[in-house]
């Protein structure tokens, strides 16, 4: 209806000749409240739906964060342990086999017993069902890192294991009936001896950030995942960028303008879109099928995903490249610079802003994919962190996928947890692709 | 310039590492379901400061029997994990690489089918919990008489009372998992088609009227909304549960055993999913679970004897896979398996018969 009115505005339909500034002004004015309600509505509209997308991210962010900060800390029980050496260490020579040979759990037992007072077989067993099976390798490390404990009484803190945290948490309720729980009645009786003696404590859970995968949930941490992850982007990284900095540069400022190259951009457009599990099928094929290297390693990680952000970089990196005045060339071409000084030396300073944004934002779409790594093995349950490349790794999507699927409560926890770690990176990196733009971004 | 150098340099890297491939640690992929427990017994083997830890991957069983029958290298795993047997025609394809193994059981895994405790227990027999969930039913499996018997009609039950008056008046609303999965495809053929189409009288004639004598067809999961694929994540569908008091869902014993405080599982054929009827072999809707051991690699890759011997370890009735929520052998069967582990033999396809 707005429209009809529009036209017909200074021509008089009927007569075809002109009318009246009057009756024009009048028209206008009549089909004006139509005009205004209807920008109202296109306004509101527009708001409903900035409202629904920010319904989504508030229902995410509460769900996650409600889960998450919890998941953050978890409880400890501090005990007096004797650390007798004949009964750690064996063989005498401290050497890491020796200490694990030798009696670990059952030193850290004798502690919990005195402090619950447990005894008999089964009062003992469940006693011994409190601690985390951490504790052992945590007592290993401590003696490791100083000898000198060794034959003394140390205070020393300990994880409890993920079903005595639930139920410290109050997931797992005393009111249940005993069969039904995790947690036996005697269990409790020992759990409450610890807290009235205030041995149990609330803490930040160290074994989250230093801790490697684990299937004891009180122990799982990421980062042996966030190692991989560092790992597989720097691979990533080293191979896309200089690759897809030299293929844009080439392609915008040296390559003839002819068929073969139309079909090469026409590609690199395409390559942008195809779905990621794609690049790990080549990835499987090639590098684990046809080279024979092992799998689960972030090379192979990182050269598969090297494949999938090289489009968002060339794409990037060509689109700064034109956004470079040609002034700038002409400048450098006629005080008598080549061409390639003048790339060198001229444009792609100017042009490495753009690039570097377009190189962080791709990286960042590859620090949370999975997809591409599922082929290559290293969606996998990995314990070891890796010290080098072509050690087995995973990465912190995989992480979170794989704690999902666990069935022990606490892994939920840990799971929001962990994601928020990757979101707090994932942030990291995009404020660092607007802080470059911003500081190094020249105007013209 | 620079450019170039850095493509140079990790060219060269890739071409170094290539050289370098021997593996010093186990490799491990296969069922979801297996998952759990050998990431259990894993990470116990890697406490051992004298081995690396393996590396577990997931993928479903089917990944893990091909997966080890690929072919000898260390760019092949070393061990397959299946929560289903190896089938001959996949034991052909071993054959077809000359890949050996030997098959080792490990333990049971119940399916259940559970839901809230704030809701209606569910006592149900086999072969109607068959009935209630499959696709296609026999024209006069609802009571009607006027209709030819041996034809099939896609499942008319809205409401689990409609089946029999003793079952709750709710609506049928069955969560589980999709058809990628282990646990679908046991549950679908030790429900639907060995406790309905292979018991019930009626389906057992309308399935040889239509030529299909072993049920197969029987499988098929509803797609009318009763059953609700609820995604891989057992997690997922506790969750579900645990919202929605009227709902049942379909997932492994562990899931059950670890929410035992907010779930309750429906008696099936009169036995409870409990533990011991598990481990008994009374509650019938369970599997085995297996790994498959590949010999050319045993001595190549250090650790294949002590993984074995890890399993050993852990795999009784006290053990930690226990606690996990995986279900025992008995004792004589652990003895067999045991002797598997020493003697290595050969599996054949008259083993899988």
């Amino acid at each position: 209806m707005t429209e009809t009115g529009m036209n017909n505005i200074g021509v008089d339909k009927a007569g075809g000749g002109m009318i009246s500034p009057q009756e024009a002004a009048a028209r206008v004015g009549a089909g004006l409240a139509a005009r205004r309600a209807c920008e109202k509505r296109f306004r509101a509209y527009g708001r409903i739906a900035i409202g629904i997308a920010l319904a989504f991210l508030v229902t995410l962010f509460v769900s996650i964060f409600s889960k998450g900060i919890p998941g953050f800390f978890q409880h400890y029980v501090t005990l007096d342990v004797t650390l007798d050496s004949a009964r750690l260490d064996p063989t005498g020579d401290l050497s890491v086999q020796s200490l694990y040979d030798g009696d670990a759990r059952g030193v850290i037992r004798a502690a919990l017993y005195d402090a619950t007072g447990a005894s008999g077989r089964s009062g003992r067993k469940a006693a011994g069902k409190i601690i985390s099976a951490g504790a052992e390798q945590r007592l290993r490390n401590a003696v490791l890192d100083n000898p000198a404990i060794l034959d003394t009484t140390q205070r020393m803190t300990f994880a409890v294991d993920d079903d005595v945290d639930s139920f410290l948490r109050g997931f797992i309720k005393r009111e249940t009936p005993e069969k039904d729980r995790r947690i036996n009645d005697r269990m409790i009786g020992y759990i409450d001896a610890l807290q009235e003696q205030g041995l149990i404590s609330f803490e930040f859970s160290d074994y989250l950030i230093f801790g490697s995968a684990s299937r004891n949930a009180e122990m799982a941490g990421i980062y042996g995942a966030l190692i991989g992850s560092l790992l597989t982007l720097a691979v990533c990284l080293v191979l896309s960028f200089p690759i897809g900095v030299a293929t844009a540069i080439y392609l915008e400022e040296f390559a003839p303008k002819n068929r073969i190259t139309e079909i090469i951009e026409i590609n690199i457009n395409n390559l942008a879109a195809v779905p990621s599990v794609v690049f790990g099928i080549l990835g499987l094929a090639i590098f684990i099928g046809i080279f024979g290297m092992p799998r689960s390693i972030p090379l192979i990680g990182g050269v598969v995903l090297a494949l999938m952000t090289l489009p968002t970089i060339i794409i990037s990196s060509r689109a700064a490249i034109r956004a470079v005045p040609p002034s700038i060339r002409d400048a450098a071409l006629g005080v008598g610079a080549s061409r390639v000084q003048t790339m060198l030396h001229h444009v792609v300073p100017l042009a490495m802003p753009g690039m570097l944004t377009g190189t962080i934002i791709g990286m960042a779409q590859a620090l949370g994919e999975t997809a591409p790594l599922l082929m290559i093995g290293m969606v996998a349950f990995i314990v070891d962190v890796p010290g080098s490349v072509t050690d087995p790794g995973t990465v912190l999507p995989v992480q979170i996928f794989m704690w999902a699927d666990f069935a022990e409560r606490m892994f939920v926890l840990k799971t929001s947890a962990a994601i928020m770690v990757l979101l707090a990176f994932l942030i990291l990196m995009n404020a660092a692709a607007i802080f470059v733009r911003k500081k190094l971004e020249r105007r013209w | 310039m620079r450019f170039t150098f850095a493509i140079i340099g990790t060219v060269a890297l890739a071409g170094v590492t290539t050289a370098a491939s021997a593996r010093d640690y186990l490799s491990i992929a296969g069922s979801s379901t297996v998952l759990p427990f050998a990431t259990i017994v894993a990470e116990q083997l890697g406490n051992n400061p004298s081995f690396k830890t393996p590396v577990v991957e997931s993928g479903g069983s089917s990944v893990g029997k091909k997966g080890v029958c690929e072919g000898i290298g260390t760019e092949f795993i070393d061990i397959g994990n299946a929560s289903s047997r190896m089938k001959t025609g996949e034991l052909e394809y071993c054959n077809g690489n000359g890949v050996d193994l030997t098959e080792i059981k490990v333990g049971y895994d119940g399916i259940v089918v559970a839901n809230s405790k704030e809701g209606v227990p569910l006592v149900i027999s086999k072969a109607d919990l068959g009935m209630a969930l499959t696709a296609e039913v026999p024209a006069c499996a609802d009571g009607s008489t006027n209709a030819d018997c041996d034809s099939w009609i896609p499942n008319p039950f809205t409401k689990w009372s409609e089946i029999n008056a003793a079952y709750p008046d709710i609506e049928i609303r069955v969560y589980g998992p999709p058809t990628t999965s282990g646990t679908r495809a046991s549950y679908a053929e030790m429900v639907n088609q060995k406790g309905y189409c292979g018991k019930e009288a009626m389906a057992k004639k309308a399935s040889a009227a239509r030529g299909d004598k072993k049920g197969k067809k029987c499988r098929a999961m509803r797609t009318d909304g009763a059953y609700v694929e609820a995604g891989e994540q057992d997690n997922l569908i506790v969750q579900k549960l645990q919202q929605d008091p009227s709902a049942y869902g379909i997932f492994g014993f562990s899931y059950l055993d670890q929410n035992s405080d907010t779930l309750q599982g429906a008696v099936i054929d009169g036995t409870n999913p409990t533990f011991d009827e598990i481990a008994e072999g009374s509650y019938s809707v369970s599997r085995a679970l297996y790994f498959y051991v590949k010999h050319a690699h045993i001595g190549v890759v250090p650790g294949m004897d002590e993984y074995m011997a890890e399993w050993v370890k852990h795999w009784g009735e006290d053990g930690v896979l226990s606690d996990a929520g995986m279900i025992p052998m008995p004792t004589e069967e652990r003895a067999k398996y045991l002797a598997a582990m020493k003697d290595l033999p050969k599996l054949t396809a008259d083993m899988l018969k």
